[in-house]
């Protein structure tokens, strides 16, 4: 082997069939950029469909009313189990891993006015703990409910920002007065445009929330709908829920077993159907993927199909004048190397430019808050280019094998 | 003519496989060409000439017989044996050229001496040479496309000169050709053969057998006469 030689020869014909090089390099590069560009986008919907989901709350549970089905102590089933509005401070007592509890109120088809804007809503009672349980942010410029607005009855009022929008439009809100069922309300904050991808009584985004106290005094609803908590350590949250279960099945006196005493929802239930869903995403991107390479590989490989009658001549001819087969080999494998390298380098940091490029653009819309914004995997790239990289050596580097071994006569023949 | 015997083959026979058909191109030929020889090989197609000229010049290996290169014995060389003789002893000219068609004519005469690692000043030196000896000068930077297919073919003989052969063998050289550029290339092996190069053409056409100095006939895969066309019988 004198590999100057195969170099010199390598160099020479590299700069001369610059056509057939170019249209694989384009290959590689198409097939590295659509795969990587496909999964960046996927992987950007991912990161953002987990932080929408995190829009309700993280690690919390939510806690509501039943009926009993097992008889208990004397008692019969058919028994109805209710929240009451000491339950949370109960709770908190008896159940130590509880970091956050809170009660909560609901009723819908509500009017709310605002001057001349009337409009039939969504109205909750809740605590200053749904801030951090339940993402209930303030823009700037305003604040969630506080503990003297529970203590003090006050009618004070946090907007979601759809709602905000549609009493107010472009108008600020913070210290304007609306009515709430006839009673004067003073808005106190305005929740920020946080995403939401699952919810249990109706998005954040078009409620108006008010102290729970208030609600009470106002509606005068005997049971709360919901308690909703979050323990200090999501790790705890089984045994936050059995001890709940307990606290509460001690109480109204129903068999701790009793499923049916009461309703639960917890994050990590939730969290098993999300991951199902992002799975699912996952395995439809892989699929997309999956065809996208294939297909690159396949305009790879015609590239190489193609020239094989042309490279088989070329390799008869040479070996004609006397080049050896190892000549031939090393010739053909560091042309698929570079080629392979070169296409694959170019598609990913085209891919990179393009993702950069794409997170740049100053765009506020619904859809991107959806998508998210495209994130490259450089692990992905190398894979992408290791399976094309293969499929371009296959259908470039055996033809050459096979037409350096047999007898040059034969590779001058080839039709 | 020295007199030295450049090929010897005896008994050598080539069979092709294609697919479970097996054809015999060779049949058993026995010949001798000293050194210095200009000869002709002719022959109806089908006959074998083909196959003989790839063995003569290593481009294939017979499937039996013996067959010596200045008295060595190929049917046992390595395939980097026969590459190497490819390269320095041998200089071939097809009838279809088979020049690179992404290469320069400079290039496609480069391309020997690239394989027989001369350095790059005496290549280029060489390569102008042989260019000129062809009558090829001018067109050094000529690609196949834009030349004739005379020019190819003088290309294609200045590059089988390039390594200084010991022998030239031919396959059709004139068969793509009109009948001038023809005469033009065949004129070309008379020199060479005048220079005492060993030249072996392959040809259909009497007249370009008639500028060499023996004739073998083969029909069928094997030879049918073998003498020197002033009627001088040779033995084998």
């Amino acid at each position: 082997m004198h590999l100057a030689t195969v170099i010199n020869v390598f160099i020479r014909d590299f700069r001369k069939q610059k056509k057939r090089i170019t249209l694989t390099l384009i290959a590689l590069a198409w097939g590295t950029i659509s795969i990587m560009l496909l999964l960046g986008f996927g992987e950007g919907l991912h990161q953002q469909l987990t932080i929408n989901r995190n829009g309700m709350g993280e690690g919390i549970a939510i806690l509501w009313g039943g009926q009993t089905s097992i008889p208990y102590k004397g008692l019969g089933k058919g028994r109805p189990i209710m929240l009451h509005k000491e339950d949370p401070a109960y709770l908190k007592e008896r159940v130590p891993k509880i970091h956050r509890i809170g009660g909560e109120y609901h009723r819908w088809h509500v009017k709310v006015i605002y001057q001349d804007v009337v409009l039939s809503e969504h109205i909750t009672g809740i605590t200053p703990e749904w801030e951090q349980m339940r993402s209930h942010i303030p823009q700037m410029g305003g604040r969630m409910i506080n503990h003297l607005d529970v203590d003090q009855k006050r009618r004070v009022v946090f907007l979601g920002y759809d709602l905000k929008n549609r009493l107010f439009g472009d108008e600020d809100a913070v210290g304007k007065l609306i009515t709430i069922n006839a009673t004067p309300f003073t808005v106190v904050g305005v929740m920020i445009d946080k995403m939401q991808m699952s919810s249990y009584s109706g998005s954040d985004e078009d409620m108006a929330a008010i102290p729970n106290t208030t609600f009470k005094m106002i509606f005068g609803d005997p049971w709360l709908d919901n308690i909703v908590y979050q323990p200090y350590d999501v790790a705890d949250m089984e045994e936050v829920k059995d001890g709940v279960r307990e606290a509460m099945a001690a109480k109204y006196k129903f068999d701790p077993e009793d499923e049916r005493a009461l309703g639960t929802w917890d994050y990590a239930s939730g969290t098993r159907e999300f991951n199902n869903m992002l799975m699912g995403i996952k395995i439809f991107l892989g699929i997309i993927g999956g065809l996208t390479l294939f297909i690159a590989g396949v305009g790879v490989a015609n590239i190489m199909y193609v020239s094989i009658r042309e490279r088989t001549r070329e390799i008869g001819i040479k070996m004609a004048v006397g080049a050896r087969k190892s000549y031939i080999l090393v010739q053909f494998l560091m042309e698929a190397i570079i080629i392979t390298f070169g296409g694959g380098l170019f598609g990913m940091s085209m891919s990179y430019v393009l993702t950069e490029g794409f997170k740049r653009v100053p765009i506020e819309s619904d859809v991107l808050d959806f998508m998210g914004r495209p994130t490259i995997s450089w692990e992905i790239g190398l894979i992408v280019i290791t399976i094309l990289g293969a499929m371009g050596l296959l259908s470039g580097f055996f033809p050459a094998l096979r037409a350096s071994s047999v007898s040059p006569s034969e590779s001058l023949r080839y039709e | 003519m020295d007199g030295k015997t450049l090929i010897k083959l005896r008994q050598v026979k080539k069979a092709y496989r294609t697919g479970s058909v097996e054809f015999e191109a060779l049949k058993g030929v026995n010949l001798m060409i000293p050194a210095g020889e200009y000869l002709s090989i002719v022959g109806p197609s089908g006959s074998g000439k083909s196959t003989l000229m790839n063995v003569i010049g290593c481009l294939d290996v017979p499937t039996s017989g013996e067959y010596r290169f200045e008295g060595q014995l190929v049917n046992t060389l390595s395939s980097n044996q026969l590459a190497d003789i490819r390269n320095r002893k041998v200089g071939f000219v097809f009838q279809a050229f088979n020049l690179l068609p992404y290469a320069t004519a400079f290039e496609n005469v480069e391309v020997p001496l690239l394989f027989a690692r001369v350095g790059a000043k005496k290549r280029r030196a060489r390569v102008a040479e042989m260019l000129a000896r062809v009558g090829l000068a001018d067109k050094a930077t000529n690609k196949p496309t834009e030349m004739s297919g005379g020019e190819m073919q003088r290309t294609a003989i200045a590059r089988a000169l390039a390594n200084d052969p010991d022998i030239i063998l031919a396959d059709e050289p004139t068969g793509n050709l009109d009948s001038k550029s023809g005469e033009a290339i065949v004129r070309i092996f008379d020199e060479l053969n005048a220079q005492g190069k060993t030249v072996v053409i392959i040809t259909h056409d009497k007249n370009i057998a008639g500028h060499t100095s023996r004739m073998v006939q083969l029909k069928d895969g094997i030879i049918e006469t073998n003498g020197d066309l002033t009627g001088r019988r040779l033995a084998d």
